[in-house]
């Protein structure tokens, strides 16, 4: 079985998000850089899971972006994987870093790929649809169970109100989030090994972005607390009543 | 054309359906068009009623291969339909079913994709659309440079503008229907609950509640509330409650007209996923805890004492109203 696990880049989750260029580009001056936690806790590991019970599986790790993403995909390397690709280009919109993934995916033939269902910078939850549909393979968003038994997967994905539970064949697209895996962190033997891990550099396909980011915003900051005594909290109901207007 | 997709469960219409259907109304004045629904398979509601939110006509197909959600499938229905009718603009709602359609529609389409919308477009100089980034720390203006665009606004997001006196028509629309892959084997509903990202109301809790077993003064202040419950992520990962219900940068992002936090912190990853409430109350009994910053009503206290109240003080609100 030949895995695929798409991996993104994102700022830590306590970066300061702050603008420069007249609010046009994210300032990214000291910022920490970390795999995209749905990528890494639940689409790599869960990759990592299903290697562990079948050893002939192969798993392939894959970023779009330049060469400053190589520390973050030696990172997933060192939580497992058996060799990663970057496609040499800075990734521009959703639509471009998906169709240069399936250019990647339409030769090399993967059973599975996995992505996480969001990254939690741009949140645009489109790669793996955009995927899927470039490939023509099934598409199950929103996993938070993910089975194989030969090549029939049972998947658990969310819906609204509750679960579903689907069964399908390979090749399938799969968007992971809680519940897919057990987290975990990356050893000391796990690192060593990553730094020999083949990280194989492909030139990025012809493709055009479909949209661009004119500018960022940052939310208008609050007024400031109204606090209410433990002992009153009948003007906290008044208030959400009258003022707020929200009960 | 502006074409809203229809997304329905259990053969009912959902609310996120008629907030995409208001927005795409709204969205097509604004262009000088008109707006028309697309209904894969069928539901129980009388179609004709969308009228009321301005909605001109909904297109129908009704193929027994559409009976059952299969992305694949879907996608590739709405595609050719869209192109069949002539839409310029798609308008999903970003909730599950919106997550699993919209980005394949735009791959197969070339249509430039803004998810996570939350507001109309700006069509004064092009077509910039603008979304929360950054987990709902920022917001992002897109802009869409294709001919025909797709647009998938977050829940909660924009307000359903009903009232409008006239009729929707339904036209049957004829398209190929290629098999799917996927069959779905089992439904589990968590009965009775309301749904987090289309909730009003939601309350709260963190791990200041101390164990499981303290949360039915939380479940009885939701319950008189009518809100939907949820919970910071230690609270989720160490099983006290579902894992659906953990909120924040790493979990479910919801932007309802109340958010109630009991005994959290306010940590920036849970204030992440929370800040575009409308209105927010947090209740903890540390003044110096984080999430008082970012609140709208705030009382220090514990809340084992001040639940009880609360939920006692809403009910005699109630009754006297
Ligand atoms: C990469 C990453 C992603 C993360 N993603 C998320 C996320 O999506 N969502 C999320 O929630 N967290 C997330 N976290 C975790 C986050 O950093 C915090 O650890 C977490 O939100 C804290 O949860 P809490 O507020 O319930 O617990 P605590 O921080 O322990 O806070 C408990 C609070 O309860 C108060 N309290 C105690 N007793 C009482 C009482 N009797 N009455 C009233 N108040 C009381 C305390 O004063 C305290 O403020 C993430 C962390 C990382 C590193």
């Amino acid at each position: 079985m030949k895995i695929l696990v798409c991996i993104s880049k994102t700022p830590d989750t306590t970066a300061k998000i702050a603008f420069t260029d007249g609010a046009k580009k994210f300032d990214e001056s000291g910022v920490q850089w970390i795999i995209n936690p749905y990528d890494e806790w639940y689409a790599l590991v869960r990759a990592i899971e299903l290697k562990e019970k079948d050893p002939a599986t192969i798993i392939h790790l894959i970023t779009v972006g330049g060469a400053d993403a190589e520390p973050i995909i030696r990172k997933a390397l060192a939580l497992g994987g058996d060799e990663a690709i970057r496609i040499n280009t800075d990734s521009a919109d959703s639509f471009s870093i998906a169709a240069q993934i399936a250019a990647v995916a339409g030769t090399e033939k993967y059973d599975l790929i996995f992505t996480g269902k969001e990254t939690i910078d741009y949140n645009g939850a489109s790669i793996g649809g955009m995927l899927a549909a470039l490939i023509d393979a099934p598409y199950i968003p929103l996993a938070t169970s993910f089975n194989i038994e030969g090549t029939t997967a049972t998947i658990t994905r969310e819906i609204e109100g509750g679960e579903e539970v689907v069964t399908v064949n390979n090749p399938v697209v799969v968007s992971c989030q809680k519940g897919v895996a057990e987290q975990r962190i990356p050893n000391m033997r796990g690192i060593m090994a990553a730094r020999t891990k083949p990280l194989k550099v492909v030139e990025p396909a012809a493709v055009e972005a479909l949209t661009s980011i004119e500018s960022f915003e940052l939310p208008a900051t609050k007024a400031g607390v109204k606090l209410i005594s433990p002992d009153n909290v009948e003007e906290l109901v008044r208030l959400l009543h009258e003022e707020a207007k929200a009960i | 054309m502006v074409l809203v997709y229809i997304d329905h469960q259990d053969n009912q219409i959902k609310k996120s359906t008629l907030e995409a259907v208001s927005y795409g109304a709204a969205l097509a004045k604004q262009l000088g068009t008109e707006v028309h629904g697309l209904l894969l398979g069928s539901v129980n509601d009388d179609l004709a009623t969308l009228g009321a939110y301005e909605l001109k006509n909904v297109y129908q197909m009704n193929d027994a291969a559409l009976a059952h959600f299969d992305a694949q499938v879907f996608v590739k229905t709405i595609a050719a339909a869209a192109t069949k009718v002539g839409a310029t603009t798609i308008v999903f709602s970003h909730n599950q079913t919106g997550k699993a359609l919209c980005a394949g529609v735009s791959a197969l389409l070339k249509a430039g994709l803004v998810t996570g919308a939350i507001a109309l477009p700006n069509t004064s100089a092009g077509f910039v659309v603008k979304k929360s980034v950054f987990s709902g720390k920022a917001f992002a203006n897109v802009s869409i440079q294709t001919a025909v665009k797709i647009i998938a606004i977050s829940p909660n997001s924009y307000k359903v503008v009903g009232g409008a006196s006239a009729a929707a028509t339904t036209t049957p629309l004829d398209i190929a229907v290629t098999a799917g892959h996927v069959k779905i084997t089992a439904v589990h509903k968590t009965s009775g609950e309301i749904s987090l990202t289309e909730a009003d109301i939601v309350v709260s809790g963190g791990r200041g509640l101390k164990g499981p077993e303290n949360w039915g003064i939380l479940l009885d202040l939701a319950k008189e509330l009518g809100a939907a419950t949820a919970c910071s992520r230690p609270v989720g990962d160490a099983h006290w409650r579902p894992h659906h219900e953990h909120v924040g940068q790493t979990g479910v992002q919801v932007a309802p007209n109340l958010y109630i936090a009991i005994g959290i912190s306010g940590a920036i990853q849970h204030l992440a996923g929370v800040n575009r409430s409308k209105t927010i109350v947090v209740i903890n009994k540390d003044p110096e805890a984080p999430f008082f910053k970012a609140a709208d009503y705030g009382i220090v206290g514990d809340a084992f004492e001040v639940l009880p109240k609360l939920t006692d003080a809403i009910k005699k609100m109630k009754a006297s109203a």
